[in-house]
């Protein structure tokens, strides 16, 4: 609490965690490369720099506030600073930025602009180092990294994985996996959130756009698309739409025009997990078995389970993920000659706010009859892309609704996007009754609270169910370590990688602070709202599909044979 | 692959400072005084046994100019290059050993395992430089033709 | 087992009693240098002569009879040049021998140990005077050991020595006579500042720690002494090891702390060695462990070694290179004090500051006060290399002057040569010159010359040094140990030194100086640790006194120290050359031609000045033009 003098304004402040917060409330954008609020502080970068008045000079973003400071945030000598750490970082950067993945939104690029670098008077003295292309996911430059540690920092601190270090020292310090492994032979889980905090192109998405191009211009080819909850409400923001607002109808209406066969809806699919998930838990409850349960749709989770915690593989759901149940489905309903007159090859594209799900797609266990049942994952950033690409004016397409038999969804499937969503689309499958005070007793039974770990119960069946939601893979490791030593005691344990969900997946539009989180959570439990039907149980075409085609089939489509 | 050997070696070294990830370092610096290297396959294992990651594990003992990933001679040879050494022409007797052994700065370690020769900042015996280690030994005052003659003498199985 | 005070006591009387009963001690240097010139084959002869000796006993043994004579590796004795050093000790008496060689051994027991007599061509010379006892040669007489003052008089390995020169006696007053509060305030008040280079109030640090909430405490003793041309810190860990952990039980008695750290660095096996030797022994004999002295005060130490890393110097990086991780310093605050090692509240010194704790708090501050100055009161000890006559390890009150060090102790410059500036702190520090001799050297004095005291590092340079070189080497070292961490240090050293390497090669311009100067500024404001701020520091000191030297390098292609390869012209004496073409031969770029048995020429735009023409030139007819 106090007052500091910022340029010669006064500013108060409370409880802020550092200057550098405080400067940015008092509406001046000081540089950096390192700072993230939601990481630990290193002060690497040391452009957020500032002096005071006996001349001293500090990175404010290690700095912590004190009543009465006197702050200068734009000296002749602080700006010269800053250009030269800029020029110096361009010096030692590949800098091919017309052509880079990052181009116009690239942090350094940014910076070199805003300090008005004109010229870089040094050679660039690094070797350069093959792109690391191993990951279905992520793409290593290593190239372009300006050892920020951002990347290192996400992954072990908010991921617990801890896939990547920094390795040797001085000028010739990296990051790179140990013993510079290829990323694909490492404990990376593939959730992108690395690149996400990337402030260049050193982390990118390992794109696909080239091979969907492809699909779609081939005329012996079915492309079918699939597109998940998370999706809708990160993609408008880049056409000009409200942080948050679900824009799927414009999505629809885009993939069509850009050649698309049909269009289908994640949530569909979602609706379909929580009928088998929800049965699979109640089997395990009332047997007694593999309990706690946990879920299965993040991928990235899956893996971290996989290569931390095999001891509790048993434990994860069988289900498929509903990328893999629509997959699945859509396939073997091409299969079908009724359903699939002119013989063409059905390829799908399931577009996602997700890296892991490229990962997931190439499983051995998303494979039907030897077919791989997910042929390509574009993420939200790809099909932003893509769309640029067409030219088509997004923000002035009327909205389509997406194509049946497997484009609708129940307000239960669209909540899959924000962490709690899978959790409360089961208990609503679970807790008969859908009137409206039913429904807002869930929501509110705990599994919307805040904080990344959320611990409620709930009455079924004369028992307390025991659950806990939780994301971010660090508080997974808290939660599965706990359960280990016996201190916590649950039955379904939900788990997301990505912190807040899906929304803040690997493969969204970059966004950062927690307006974008809000704003997308938000617009995720709006679509909720807005849907007419918000059981899976209650969706006609989910019934209408057990009736049908999964008849005897529910095995062989919708589950995993193990992991 | 390494034999089990060195794996029991380790498990005895990892015993005697506790698994904790504060031991990784000196765990290192016994495995490399051992072998007079620091075989991956090891650091791998410690990192596991230890309860860190293995990238973590890796970015440690990169960090350090001690450890090596690569099978050092017998004979590790280290040149000082401290201020005193540098003042007092220590860079000749380097090159000396260079071209004795056939060495250079990217390769240091000849070909029959014998020799290693690296520089060292400073080996804190600056009133005789310029210096030169020899494993655990301080040379003082070389020149180029008396550190021709340590090679010389150990390489006849002498104690030079 | 020593359990109690009167224990100690005990111990100590009867320590004192055996140590006065030696007819004579044979004093062998076991410092780093010595041992490198050869003092272990000393010692092994000396103990085999007396072991041979008829009437003579080795070691004190009071039931045989006979002359007791015992044979002793001592820490650093000083005048490293001119190794190995061996002291004849008998009562208060001593002799001191220089370059003592295995065959002198003999002659030496049977003049100075059995007889009274002196050998002589041993003895330390100067100006053609020879001087016999260590305490009257001006190297030793014109310093004040008191943090030396055991190094190179007792055994370094002998607890027993130890305690009954006088050792444990602080740590039992400060446990016994004092509470916490007055050894702090007693520490405060003598003005101790921190050996390490940094000089903050070592009172007021183990106040911030003693203040802290947090009741798990640790103190940790930088013994990193990373500064090429520095071994201060070496020597006392090998010199005088218990004084060392006294002055850390001190400081942990103090804030109550129960663990405690030195971390010592790679290159110094000896310091490990002997440390660990004082620590096992400190064990078995009950004055390290639980319940120290039959109190309610229990310390532990350990022993971390560095992996190579001149960085981990710097606080932070230490106290996480103890923690198992890589040594890279961490931004402030909180401040080591608040939360250092394991984010614990800590203490943390360096090595002389440690050893400094136990006479404050055996005579008190105002003794302490006595020497040095108002602001930096005590004495400094200071490694003093490179080009002067003795090179070693010395002791100085705070204050003194340059000059003196140089001229008085240190015996004026090599060969006579001309002094040219004297580099002082090491690669974080400055340069000082011709003028600055009167400076001085206390922490605030020397800070007004843009140099530091730093962990006390003296290399001297004469006419022969080139400076822009001296600059270049201190940037090659920064950068090759800069931890990478922040972007100015990193990327700012990185072009600094090439900057500087183009200048040396020849091939630097006039704005490269203005770019130097540029970058050492940012790098020392904007870098993150003490260590990436102060390594533009030998590179802005020399440019500021040196600047012309840069220019002449850059303009007229010329070195005066005739250092700089590049700048050197090399050209055939035709008087002297006698045709028969070696040089020819051996010039890898075909710079060289002429007729056999005729003089040979060098042309100067093909040559590229490696010196292979005058390394193989027989008759000496290739030299470097001025």
């Amino acid at each position: 609490m106090g007052v500091m003098t910022i340029d010669g304004r006064k500013v108060s402040f409370t409880n802020e965690r550092n200057v550098l917060t405080i400067i940015r409330k008092a509406g001046i954008d000081i540089p950096t490369l390192c700072y993230n609020p939601e990481l630990s502080i290193v002060g690497d970068c040391r452009l957020c720099t500032c002096e005071d008045d006996r001349g001293r000079m500090f990175a404010t973003c290690s700095e912590e506030p004190r009543d009465g400071m006197v702050i200068f945030t734009n000296t002749a000598r602080l700006r010269k600073y800053r250009k030269m750490i800029v020029e110096l970082l361009l010096a030692a950067h590949h800098r091919d930025c017309t052509t880079c993945v990052r181009n116009g939104e690239c942090s350094l690029q940014k910076l070199a602009k805003r300090f008005s670098v004109m010229e870089v008077g040094y050679d660039n003295y690094k070797e350069m180092h093959p792109l690391d292309m191993s990951s279905p996911s992520i793409v290593r430059d290593p190239n372009k990294c300006t050892l920020c540690g951002n990347c290192v920092r996400v992954c072990s601190e908010l991921q617990g994985v801890g896939a990547l270090d920094f390795a040797y020292r001085g000028a010739e310090a990296m990051v790179i996996p140990a013993f510079n492994k290829l990323l694909a032979e490492t404990d990376c889980v593939n959730c992108g959130q690395c690149r996400v905090h990337c402030p260049t192109g050193a982390i990118s998405i390992h794109h696909n756009r080239t091979e969907v191009w492809d699909v779609l211009y081939d005329p012996n080819v079915r492309v079918v698309a699939q597109v998940a909850p998370a999706v809708r409400v990160a993609i408008g923001k880049e056409f000009g739409f409200p942080n948050g607002e679900s824009v799927m109808g414009k999505i629809v209406n885009a993939l069509h025009r850009m050649g698309f066969d049909e269009v289908y809806d994640t949530t569909f699919s979602a609706d379909l997990t929580i009928m088998e998930e929800s049965a699979e838990f109640i089997d395990r409850i009332s047997k007694g078995e593999k309990l706690p349960l946990l879920t299965s749709c993040c991928p990235a989770w899956v893996k971290f389970v996989k290569d931390q915690y095999p001891e509790f593989l048993d434990n994860v759901s069988t289900c498929r993920s509903p990328q893999g149940m629509m997959s699945a489905v859509v396939k073997e309903y091409y299969r079908d000659p009724v359903n699939n007159p002119d013989g063409r090859r059905t390829v799908m594209v399931s577009i996602m706010p997700c890296t892991a799900k490229k990962m997931e797609a190439k499983r051995p266990n998303s494979f039907t009859e030897g077919e791989q049942d997910t042929d390509y994952v574009l993420t939200t950033v790809e099909l932003i892309d893509m769309i640029q690409t067409t030219g088509i004016d997004f923000a002035n397409l009327d909205p389509e609704s997406a194509d049946v038999p497997f484009g609708f969804g129940s307000g239960g499937g669209v909540i899959f996007g924000v962490t709690g969503g899978v959790t409360e689309a089961v208990i609503r499958r679970l807790i008969p009754g859908h009137d409206k005070l039913t429904l807002q007793n869930i929501a509110e039974c705990g599994v919307r609270q805040d904080g990344f770990i959320r611990e409620f119960s709930v009455p079924y069946n004369g028992m307390d169910v025991k659950i806990c939601v939780a994301s971010g893979l660090a508080h997974a490791r808290t939660i599965l370590e706990q359960v280990k030593s016996g201190e916590k005691e649950y039955h379904l344990i939900e788990i997301m990688a990505c912190r807040k969900g899906c929304i803040m997946g690997g493969g969204q539009p970059y966004t950062f602070g927690e307006d974008s989180k809000d704003a997308r959570t938000a617009g995720i439990y709006r679509a909720d709202s807005e849907a007419a039907i918000k059981k899976c149980n209650e969706n006609p075409m989910i019934t209408a599909l057990y009736d049908g085609l999964l008849k005897g089939k529910e095995h062989k489509l919708l589950h995993n044979e193990g992991y | 692959m390494l034999d089990q050997s060195y794996y029991r070696k380790v498990d005895e070294i990892i015993e005697s400072y506790g698994r904790k990830s504060s031991s990784l370092i000196p765990i290192m610096q016994d495995i490399q005084e051992e072998y007079r290297y620091l075989p991956g396959e090891l650091l791998t294992y410690v990192a596991g046994q230890i309860g860190i990651t293995e990238a973590k594990a890796f970015s440690v003992a990169t960090f350090y100019e001690n450890f090596s990933f690569e099978a050092k001679g017998k004979y590790v040879i280290k040149v000082c290059d401290g201020t005193a050494c540098h003042v007092r022409k220590s860079m000749p007797v380097l090159e000396a050993l260079y071209k004795k052994l056939g060495l250079s700065k990217k390769k240091k370690t000849t070909d029959d395992m014998m020799f290693t020769v690296e520089t060292v900042s400073c080996l804190g015996a600056c009133g005789l430089a310029p210096t030169m280690m020899v494993n655990e030994d301080v040379y003082p005052r070389m020149t180029p033709e008396k550190a021709e003659e340590v090679i010389d003498k150990l390489r006849g199985g002498g104690d030079a | 087992m020593i359990q109690t005070k009167e224990a100690l006591a005990q111990v100590r009387e009867e320590a004192k009693q055996t140590l006065g009963s030696y007819d004579c001690r044979i004093l062998v240097c076991s410092g780093t240098g010595c041992i490198a010139t050869g003092s272990e084959k000393i010692y092994e002869k000396f103990l085999e002569i007396t072991k041979d000796a008829p009437g003579v006993v080795l070691e004190f043994a009071p039931h045989e009879q006979g002359a007791h004579v015992g044979v002793k590796k001592t820490g650093c004795q000083g005048i490293c040049e001119l190794g190995p050093l061996v002291r004849i000790q008998k009562g208060d008496q001593a002799i001191q021998y220089t370059k003592v060689q295995p065959e002198d051994c003999e002659e030496i027991f049977k003049c100075s140990v059995q007889g009274d007599e002196i050998v002589e061509r041993l003895l330390y010379k100067q100006n053609d005077i020879s001087y016999k006892k260590p305490e009257e040669i001006p190297f030793i007489a014109k310093q004040t050991r008191l943090v030396l003052e055991n190094c190179g008089k007792f055994d370094a390995e002998s607890l027993d020595e130890y305690i009954a020169s006088g050792g444990f006696k602080a740590l039992e007053k400060a446990m016994f006579e004092m509470t916490p509060d007055e050894i702090i305030s007693e520490v405060d008040k003598s003005g101790l500042r921190g050996r390490g280079g940094g000089g903050f109030p070592a009172g007021r640090k183990w106040q911030q720690v003693a203040r802290q909430k947090e009741t798990v405490r640790y103190v940790v003793c930088n013994g990193d002494e990373g500064d090429p041309g520095a071994f201060m810190d070496g020597s006392v860990m090998e010199g005088d090891p218990y004084r060392l952990i006294e002055g850390m039980m001190i400081a942990a008695y103090a804030v109550k702390a129960r663990d405690g750290y030195i971390y010592v660095r790679a290159e110094y096996p000896m310091s490990v060695k002997r440390l660990r030797h004082a620590i096992a022994e400190l064990e078995e004999r009950g004055l390290l462990g639980d319940n120290i002295l039959g109190s309610d005060f229990s310390f532990h130490m350990h022993i971390n070694r560095g992996a190579g890393a001149f960085v981990c110097g710097e606080g932070s990086a230490l106290t996480a290179s103890i923690e198992g991780n890589r040594g890279m310093p961490r931004v402030k605050p909180p401040r080591t004090v608040e939360k250092g090692l394991w984010e614990k509240p800590t203490v943390l010194n360096n090595v002389e500051t440690y050893a400094n704790v136990p006479k404050i708090v055996l005579n008190g501050a105002d003794w302490y006060r006595g020497y040095g100055t108002e602001g930096s009161p005590g004495t400094k000890t200071f490694s003093l290399t490179g080009s002067i006559q003795n090179t070693g390890l010395i002791e100085v009150p705070m204050g003194t002057t340059l000059r003196e060090i140089i001229f008085d102790i240190g015996g004026g410059l090599k060969g006579g040569a001309k002094f040219k500036a004297v580099q002082i702190g090491g690669p974080s520090g400055g340069c000082l010159t011709e003028e600055h001799l009167d400076v001085p050297l206390d922490f605030d004095s020397v800070k007004k010359y843009g140099a530091i005291v730093g962990s006390g590092g003296l290399v001297v340079m004469d006419e022969h040094t080139c400076m822009v070189e001296v600059a270049r080497f201190f940037m090659s070292f920064t950068q090759r140990e800069s931890c990478g961490k922040c972007v100015p240090c990193r990327e700012g050293t990185k072009r600094m030194l090439e900057i500087l390497e183009k200048i040396v090669a020849g091939k630097g311009e006039l704005e490269d100086l203005d770019r130097l100067e540029e970058l050492g500024e940012m790098v020392k404001n904007m870098a993150l640790c003490g260590l990436g701020k102060s390594a533009p520091l030998p590179v802005l000191s020399t440019l500021r006194l040196f600047r012309h030297e840069y220019e002449e390098h850059i303009v007229d292609h010329k070195c005066r120290a005739k250092v700089c390869q590049a700048m050197k012209t090399y050209v055939i004496d035709p008087e002297l050359c006698k045709g028969c073409s070696k040089c020819a031969k051996n010039c890898p770029v075909g710079a060289i031609s002429g007729e056999l048995k005729k003089p040979f020429v060098i042309d100067p735009k093909k040559c590229i000045h490696c010196g292979a023409c005058k390394e193989n030139c027989a008759f000496g007819a290739v030299s470097i033009e001025d």
